[in-house]
């Protein structure tokens, strides 16, 4: 990265479009869009609030229970679905149902089945992360070549040893790969979960602030969680790679 | 070259005067209403190289995956040593078309694969493997991954990981197909070499004629679709003479115009 000589940096559209922000909210053409720079500070003071801090726990707590037993599932599911071609026909129309689906309609029947509690939350996490696991999980078992199952087989292998040695680790890059699309999903589902409830955590602030107009917090709090949600993807985006770095040839 | 496919018919293909490792008994294979192959009697000589030679889609990959059990036969039994087998088992070992290598794992972890599946512990294991590295010409490349070798070298550590469980069948898949050329000449001549050294009943399948002649003690050829034992042919040659020297030599080079001519009307 050279900052006068030809190669742009890679940040720097990122920067272009805070200036445009930044212009925008100091020429004060709506209330909806504050200055960055006011929502930056906002965003400071707001994290060491007692209030963000609690919400963000109980975000935390919501969205890492929803997504444990997503992942567990999803990976369970798309093995199943992988390796058995009955399983498959019998589950593989609702998968591709549920992967599509506007789930934020399910939310309110949530609700009602687990009541107006974290549980609600956890799962409608557990509903938006778990279908693309499960469709990436099953298309890395079956993108597993014949002939390392074949090896495993003719070399002895048992059944635990072929699949926790070969058939899990051959489609780990898949997996991977589903496990951060549904990560991301996730916290779609942490945040409208609990907006829906509306009274507990980071949904509780949003309801909060946007019904106040308290557009500086409002933002300070968005930015927060696109944040959190794009590192999330970026950590498991270098797993992928070095994962993929080992399974590079196929 | 001794053309013994009358004898073969008449008495299984026996070898005179040497123990046999694999027998084929009547093996037939049907994938669903296609038949791939049509009772098939063949005795494999224990310590020799024999090769399953045929055009495309004569059944003999199908053939080695039933003796290997990785595909159960529709009807008939295989026998290695007297014991009839009904799925893979210790006493044979696979070479794959493909490689087959684990691609998260280093050559060392590849070729002790088939010791860790048993159970051995690590450093045992470890030990053995170096071993058929050196064997196979990798010494330097344990610590390397698959995609860090050509595919020559891939091949030798599939070797090296069917050598390493010490076998007394070693089957294999076509595994020159997927090596270039010059490199296949090469490992040819190794693989030569290592069949004198390690003593083990071979079963090697391939299209080429050449490769067949130059390797074998041995050559079976299939017929087409329904696969059945067309000729058996035992090629004569000196091999105790340099590599170069066999390829030029009459014998090996009117056996393979002799296997051409068989093969010939099966090509379109």
């Amino acid at each position: 990265m050279t900052l006068f000589g030809y190669r742009v940096p890679m940040m720097a559209s990122l920067i272009v479009w805070c200036a445009v922000w930044e212009l925008v909210g100091r020429s004060g053409a709506t209330f909806l869009i504050p200055p960055l720079s006011d929502v930056v500070v906002a965003a400071v003071a707001l994290v060491q609030t007692g209030t963000w801090q609690a919400a963000a726990l109980t975000t935390l707590n919501s969205f890492l229970l929803g997504m444990f037993f997503a992942i567990v599932a999803g990976i369970v599911i798309g093995v199943l679905m992988g390796r058995f071609a009955a399983v498959d026909n019998l589950l593989g129309i609702w998968v591709n149902i549920f992967v599509s689906a506007p789930l934020s309609a399910l939310v309110p029947v949530l609700m009602i089945l687990f009541g107006m509690g974290e549980t609600t939350v956890v799962v409608t996490v557990f509903l938006f992360a778990v279908w693309i696991i499960v469709l990436d999980t099953r298309a890395g078992i079956q993108g597993v070549p014949p002939s390392l199952i074949e090896m495993g087989r003719s070399y002895g292998a048992s059944r635990f040893a072929l699949y926790f040695k070969i058939i899990l680790l051959a489609a780990l890059p898949e997996i991977l790969a589903g496990i951060r699309l549904g990560v991301v999903r996730g916290v779609k589902g942490v945040v409208i979960g609990q907006l829906l409830v509306s009274i507990i955590g980071y949904g509780e602030l949003f309801e909060l602030y946007s019904r106040n107009f308290d557009m500086d917090n409002f933002w300070a709090l968005t930015i927060i969680l696109f944040a959190a949600a794009m590192g999330l993807s970026a950590v498991i985006e270098s797993i992928e790679k070095r994962v993929d770095y080992y399974a590079g040839v196929r | 070259m001794r053309n013994i496919t009358a004898e073969a018919l008449s008495a299984a293909a026996k070898p005179a005067g040497s123990d046999v490792a694999v027998e084929v008994r009547g093996v037939c294979k049907m994938y669903n209403e296609v038949e791939a192959l049509r009772s098939i009697d063949l005795d494999f000589p224990s310590g020799k190289l024999t090769t399953l030679l045929g055009p495309s889609g004569c059944g003999k990959t199908t053939l080695l995956k039933i003796i290997a059990g990785l595909i159960p036969s529709t009807s008939g039994e295989i026998r290695v040593g007297g014991k009839t087998v009904t799925g893979p088992g210790p006493e044979r070992a696979f070479v794959f078309q493909d490689f087959a290598l684990m691609p998260w794992a280093t050559v060392m972890r590849n070729v002790a694969f088939g010791l860790e599946l048993k159970g051995m512990g690590k450093d045992e294991r470890q030990a053995i493997a170096a071993k058929y590295i050196a064997e196979v010409g990798l010494s330097g490349f344990e610590s390397k991954y698959p995609h860090e070798l050509s595919g020559g070298m891939r091949q030798r550590v599939g070797l090296a990981r069917a050598f390493a469980v010490n076998a007394d069948v070693l089957l294999l898949d076509e595994p020159f197909s997927a090596v270039d050329e010059q490199n296949r000449r090469k490992f040819q001549e190794d693989l030569l070499e290592l069949v004198e050294k390690e003593r083990k009943t071979f079963i090697f399948v391939t299209h080429s004629i050449e490769e067949a002649v130059y390797c074998s003690d041995r050559i079976v050829i299939l017929s087409r679709r329904p696969g059945r034992v067309a000729q058996i042919i035992e090629p004569e040659i000196d091999r105790s003479a340099s590599p170069d020297a066999i390829r030029r030599d009459q014998s090996y080079l009117d056996t393979v115009e002799e296997i051409w001519q068989g093969l010939k009307h099966y090509v379109d």
